[in-house]
């Protein structure tokens, strides 16, 4: 059986099994010592990559790769965290943001880190997946001739013949488990050793090494899907306020982001309308308690449907999923201007900043009659207000049992007209000018629903309609999701399976006895597993007990916990401390 | 009284129980300690006797060295019972805790610390069914009260039902996993601890590797006699094995919690991975727990050096719990703590 082992793995269990000369490949000075040439150098680097002591410092560096990005605030996740980074380090800052520690995980030497340690997984699975589909296929390992030497041992003497008590074994090894039926527990071959002597030979446990490949391949397989996924996905964000509806097209997102693969022509053009949005609080914290938000879904060729979304419960539409993300108030507004003329009509979303959902929002109003300023009003929506000092209002409850909104006044150019894409929810006041009164203080315009106002200087008017909500929706596609979790899932199973399958070697030798066991027949058993196995020996002895139901107590001549792993080949029974370096 | 109140008192029941019994394992280890230091003394003495002795008669032996019993049956019994009665009110308490908030009791960092300390313990109850390490009892219980205690003082927050965002059957699952993993991962660390002392003791006083001034120092305080209790414990290759197994135990689970969170985050935040501190916290303990078994297939890593990675990645375990809750801003910032 070939065997292959990546350079640097500690493993005693194929090592035992093999004659010692094929263990010497590692390291020893070459003969021939001519120019390594090229493809020397290259099959050096591929053999350092692929070895033990290379995965695990790829291993260690990965984790410490990983720890600056949850120390700086990262592009991806916290992009005003940066900016306002950038601007405390002045000096620092940019050659952080050159090193990529605001994008850690895209970085390139993070994404060299992993690539590295998938190519040196890669490099040792494949040849161990060959040598194990070869394993799997093969025959266990013929009884060594010394079975001194074993972590579990175990031995009588019985009046049976050695053929019989070698056949006994092999099918007290083959019966399966009680539970499971007709699935052999262990793969047995009997020899005929010759002089008499039986022998069976007894391996179980494949379920490891196909496991801990399982486990690597699909990790392989979790970064390619996650890969594959972020070239094929969109998302994109919408506020969607009630009463009004979405359509799934680009043109409707907030933001949108697309992978490089995406075609934004393949979008599914499903309708939305939020219809009601329910909120419910705890009385006494105010802290949110449930969200739901009812909704009429119109897909392409289907009847209008309705539907409701929640956290944790988001809606399937088109191939991708609605979350709802976020909700708030959109105070329905009509500002009439100088002359009479409606300017600006609509709810305008006021994004909240606490748990009592003071909200903060602009109301932009164009010039729509000849000859009239741009009006900005700012200012935030209480939505139960309470006068807590002359003049200074605040909200105590987010449900919307007294709203007030609390405006300054600002006119002049608003900026729309120069090209540059604005912040909806901030106004530019670089050309504007903020209304105060005759002594020089500022106004304060305070409107509750249904109430109209004069803007001041002669601006115009302002009314307060209603207050619906809006709801903040985050849709995203990725079709690679069903495979992420497939892979995540079989690397969970494998990685079970090679931690806890035992994988266990059986001996059992029958021969004819000597010396004073003359005429009898003299059994000696051992048991080797892979990694430490505190239920080898156990089963050692539960094997001889089948094996000579006569016989009362096998003799356990080291009735230690097995282990092997770290076990010199040579001398198992030795006993150096593990940790002794060497 | 309130439910909750009830609940408050029983956890504190429970720290006075395992307070006890941490006191108990502590009599116990100073019992072992000083058989342990009476015996070794007495190695040290006989020769130094026998050649006086030799010229006139017998000379009475310095000290019974074999029939000192090696540990306390009395401490030990205190420690097994008080530790099962710390258990029943501790179960009692996280019980009464989740009927007061109406949910499962796995929403915040109190009910986080109470629930894992009652994994550990129940943990380390099951480790020393068969055999009872001191010290691994000293460390978990100590661990334990610590985090009891901290819990009720520092982390404690009113029974309350919870954010829409916890409104999920994975708050039992994944959180309930990552607890789980947690406890195992307190008392595998335990072990490890013993394991790295049993080995120093075992490879004696002579620096074989990094020969540094206080690295030498330590191992020179481990391999004297303040330490002779290491000698009663089970050899660095058990403790190896026990941890190893504990460790691989939760490291599966750990792998699940990473899984079962991804799928959580897939239904409440719209991704399943997004760098999150807690997510990356997760991730960072998982590589160094799989750099840990990895290295102990390694040849000239495994033993002691194999160890170390269990330190850091249980360092890595608190750290994620405790400094990215209290200090960093993420998606996993509920209630505040």
């Amino acid at each position: 059986m070939s065997t292959y082992r990546p350079e640097g793995l500690d493993d005693a269990f194929t090592q035992v099994a093999e004659p010692p000369a094929a263990a010497g490949t590692d390291g020893g000075p070459d003969v021939r010592l001519p120019a390594l040439g090229a493809v020397g150098w290259l099959r050096w680097a591929w053999r350092q990559l692929t070895s033990m002591r290379v995965a695990l410092l790829l291993l260690m560096l990965l984790a410490v790769a990983a720890v600056p990005g949850t120390l700086f605030p990262q592009r991806a996740q916290d992009p005003p965290g940066v900016a306002q980074y950038l601007i405390d380090h002045p000096t620092t800052g940019p050659w952080l943001d050159r090193l990529g520690f605001f994008g850690v995980y895209s970085s390139v030497w993070f994404s060299a880190i992993y690539l590295l340690l998938f190519a040196s997984l890669v490099g040792c699975i494949l040849p161990r997946t060959k040598v194990h589909l070869a394993g799997v296929r093969g025959r266990p390992p013929r009884t060594p001739r010394r079975l001194g030497r074993f972590p579990a041992q175990g031995g009588a003497t019985t009046d049976d013949a050695p053929r019989d008590v070698a056949e006994r074994a092999a099918a007290t090894m083959r019966r399966g488990w009680s539970w499971l039926p007709f699935v052999p527990t262990y793969r047995v071959d009997v020899h005929d050793e010759g002089g008499g002597t039986w022998s069976a030979a007894g391996e179980r446990g494949y379920l490891r090494e196909t496991g801990n490949l399982v486990f690597h391949l699909a990790l392989v397989g979790l970064l390619v899907s996650v890969a594959t996924g972020q070239m094929l996905h969109y998302r994109g964000q919408a506020l969607v306020v009630q009463g009004r509806g979405f359509a799934n097209a680009q043109v409707d997102y907030d933001t949108f982001e697309q992978g490089s693969a995406f075609d934004p022509a393949s979008l599914e053009p499903f309708t939305l309308r939020l219809d009601e949005f329910e909120s419910r609080f705890d009385p006494e914290t105010l802290q949110s308690r449930d969200f739901t938000a009812h909704v009429t879904l119109t897909e392409p060729g289907d009847e209008p449907q309705q539907r409701t979304i929640k956290v944790n419960h988001p809606l399937s539409a088109g191939g991708a999923k609605v979350y709802l993300q976020g909700n708030g108030y959109a105070p329905q507004v009509t500002v009439h201007d100088a002359a009479g003329e409606v300017a600006f009509a609509g709810a305008v979303p006021f994004l909240p900043q606490d748990e009592v959902y003071t909200s903060r929002g602009v109301v932009k109003v164009p010039d729509v009659s000849g000859g009239q300023a741009q009006v900005g009003l700012v200012g935030y929506l209480l939505p139960t207000a309470l006068e807590a000092a002359p003049g200074l209002w605040r909200s105590t409850d987010p449900q919307p049992t007294d709203p007030l909104l609390v405006l300054s006044v600002w006119s002049g150019n608003l900026g729309l007209d120069t090209g540059v894409p604005q912040n909806v929810y901030e106004l530019d006041e670089s050309r504007m000018e903020q209304s105060v009164d005759a002594d020089g203080d500022v106004v304060t315009l305070y409107v509750r629903p249904g109430e109209t106002v004069d803007l001041p200087d002669g601006l115009g008017t302002l009314t307060f309609d209603g207050l619906p909500r809006f709801v903040a929706l985050d849709l995203r596609h990725d079709p690679a999701l069903p495979f992420v979790l497939v892979f995540a899932l079989l690397a969970f199973a494998g990685l079970a399976a090679s931690l806890f399958a035992p994988r266990r070697r059986v001996w059992v030798r029958a021969a004819p006895g000597t010396g004073a066991d003359a005429g009898r027949t003299v059994v000696t058993a051992a048991g080797l597993a892979r990694g430490d196995d505190i239920g080898l020996q156990p089963e050692l002895d539960r094997v001889l007990a089948a094996t000579l139901p006569d016989q009362d107590t096998p003799d356990r001549t080291t009735p230690r916990t097995a282990r092997s792993t770290d076990a010199e080949a040579d001398a198992p029974t030795s006993t150096v401390p593990r940790g002794t370096p060497r | 009284m309130t439910t909750g109140d009830l609940s408050t008192l029983l956890v504190w029941a429970a720290a006075t129980a395992f307070t006890i019994a941490l006191v108990a394992y502590a009599v116990d280890l100073s019992r072992v300690a000083d058989a342990a230091q009476r015996r070794a003394a007495a190695k040290t003495a006989v020769p130094a006797t026998v050649p006086a002795g030799a010229g006139g008669g017998a000379a009475p032996a310095p000290e019974p060295p074999a029939d000192v019993p090696a540990r306390s049956a009395r401490a030990e019994g205190i420690a097994r019972s008080t530790t099962y009665l710390g258990i029943v009110l501790l179960l009692a308490g996280i019980v009464l805790r989740g009927v007061a908030a109406g949910r499962w009791p796995t929403a915040n960092m109190y009910e986080f610390t109470i629930v894992g300390v009652f994994v550990a313990v129940v943990v380390l109850a099951v480790v020393q069914r068969r055999r009872v390490i001191v010290f691994v009892g000293v460390l978990v219980m100590g661990i334990a009260v610590l985090a009891l205690v901290l819990a009720l003082n520092a982390f404690y927050i009113q029974a309350d039902a919870v954010q829409p965002a916890l409104h999920s059957y994975w708050l039992v699952i994944h959180v309930g996993v990552a607890i789980i993993a947690t406890g195992i991962f307190t008392v595998a660390f335990a072990a490890s601890v013993l394991q790295i002392l049993a080995d120093v003791r075992e490879t004696g006083p002579k620096p074989v590797d990094a020969p540094r001034a206080w690295t030498d120092g330590m191992r020179r305080a481990v391999v004297g006699p303040r330490f002779a209790w290491v000698d009663q414990v089970p050899d660095a290759r058990e403790l190896e094995a026990l941890a190893f197994r504990l460790n691989a135990l939760a490291f599966v689970l750990w792998t699940f919690t990473l899984i079962g969170g991804a799928i959580w985050a897939e239904h409440a935040w719209g991704r399943y991975w997004g760098w999150d501190p807690k997510e990356v916290g997760t991730f960072v303990a998982w590589v160094v727990y799989a750099a840990y078994l990895h290295a102990r297939t390694t040849r000239g890593w495994s033993g002691r050096r194999a160890a170390y990675f269990v330190f850091v990645g249980y360092a890595v375990v608190l750290a994620n719990f405790t400094v990215v809750n209290l200090f960093i801003d993420g998606k996993h910032s509920y209630s505040g703590l």
